[in-house]
């Protein structure tokens, strides 16, 4: 049934005669002939499963993000298995460690070069708010100079609360909105 | 074992640098080029000395020749904002054969600022005997602000251009940030 177009049912018209609902013809009005949904939530569901991770990876939560990675915990059962390590082809970053000061304008480089649609996770405590660094080096959050989509807490999180904090942002992505022309593209 | 290493090393390092061993306390003799050592004895397992800083290098290069001391560690300051001098100037020598350390100290002034505003705290740089004192110069004149005299190199390596003062002297504010980046306007988690 693959290659056959597959017709386009009016729903706003009743039905022709004879073919009264939930009574259909095999072969005229087979599985799949239409299917109703929002296009956002289509969209939405599409987008949830592929997200393609940048890490931004800078200091020990490193460590954590293998562990998260690797096959104990395996993110790719989420879709989020393949780190892209071009941020013109992610859009999702990972901000995972410490970010300072002299690395701030890197960031924000790496963030204004990630194409719509594109969501941002802080991972770990200094990626969130600076952690226990409050000083000349250290930038207080991410969220200072690029906007933060989902924060996980932790200094290393467990991979447990970055696989929640995945399926949270999966849960904000289907249930957004994902218009075609927004005010950023 | 190494107790007796240093007590060697005492014996023959205060002979061989050719310097008096330090006044005691009672002996109330000033500091002078021929008499550079304040203090010398083991503290934590190394052995210390505190040094003039016109015998920095001399005494820096016989280490290094004739004791084997042919690893440069670190060098870093300490600052003691109510004392003159006020910044220590620590190094930290290995010596790869006879795998002992060593720690020199030597006082640097910041002049006061009414009388001599551009004395800034001026030690001799190492660069002539060990390569890797450039890149750990810089460090610490980044942090403390210690300028190694005949170090041609001392842009900043952990911080960065533009940045104003230097963060491990006590009298830098502690939570003072100085962002390349402006901040964004505080948020709601709401609103992205
Ligand atoms: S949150 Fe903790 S583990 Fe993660 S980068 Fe900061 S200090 Fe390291």
């Amino acid at each position: 049934m693959y290659g056959k177009q597959l017709p386009i049912v009016d729903v706003t018209r009743p039905a022709p005669a004879g073919a009264s609902a939930g009574s259909a013809t095999p072969g005229k009005h087979a599985t799949f002939e239409y299917l109703t949904t929002r296009k956002d939530e289509l969209v939405g569901w599409a987008r949830k499963f592929s997200l393609f991770p940048y890490p931004f990876v800078t200091a020990c939560c490193a460590m954590e993000f293998m562990a998260v990675s690797a096959s104990n915990y395996d993110t790719d059962r989420f879709g989020a298995a393949l780190p892209r390590f071009s941020p013109r082809q992610a859009d999702l970053l990972m901000v995972v460690g410490t970010v300072t000061q002299k690395q701030a304008p890197i960031l924000l480089k790496v963030y204004e070069q990630m194409c719509e649609p594109k969501w941002v996770m802080a991972f770990g405590v200094c990626a969130t708010s600076g952690g226990f660094y409050q000083n000349y080096a250290s930038l207080p959050g991410i969220d200072r100079i690029i906007p933060v989509d989902i924060y996980v807490p932790g200094c290393p999180p467990r991979p447990e609360m970055v696989i929640d904090g995945i399926m949270r942002l999966q849960e904000k992505i289907a249930n957004g909105r994902h218009p075609i022309i927004n005010d950023r593209f | 074992m190494t107790a007796t290493v240093f007590t060697q090393l005492e014996q023959s390092l205060l002979q061989s640098l050719q310097v008096p061993a330090p006044p005691d306390a009672d002996e109330a003799l000033p500091l002078s080029p021929e008499r550079p050592v304040r203090s010398l004895g083991v503290q934590h397992g190394i052995l210390v000395l505190e040094l003039l800083p016109e015998a920095l290098v001399r005494v820096a290069r016989g280490l290094r020749d004739d004791f084997g001391f042919d690893l440069f560690l670190d060098v870093t300051a300490v600052d003691w904002p109510d004392r003159t001098p006020r910044f220590d100037v620590v190094y930290h020598f290995y010596s790869t054969t006879h795998h002992v350390r060593i720690r020199l100290k030597v006082r640097v002034h910041q002049a006061a600022d009414a009388t001599a505003p551009d004395v800034r705290p001026e030690v001799e740089t190492l660069t002539g005997l060990y390569g890797s004192a450039g890149y750990m110069e810089r460090e610490c004149h980044d942090m403390y602000g210690i300028v190694f005299r005949g170090n041609a190199d001392l842009r900043p390596i952990l911080l960065y251009e533009g940045f104003v003062g230097h963060p491990l002297r006590k009298d830098y504010p502690k939570q003072q940030e100085q962002p390349l980046v402006p901040y964004r306007p505080p948020q709601s988690a709401l609103v992205r």
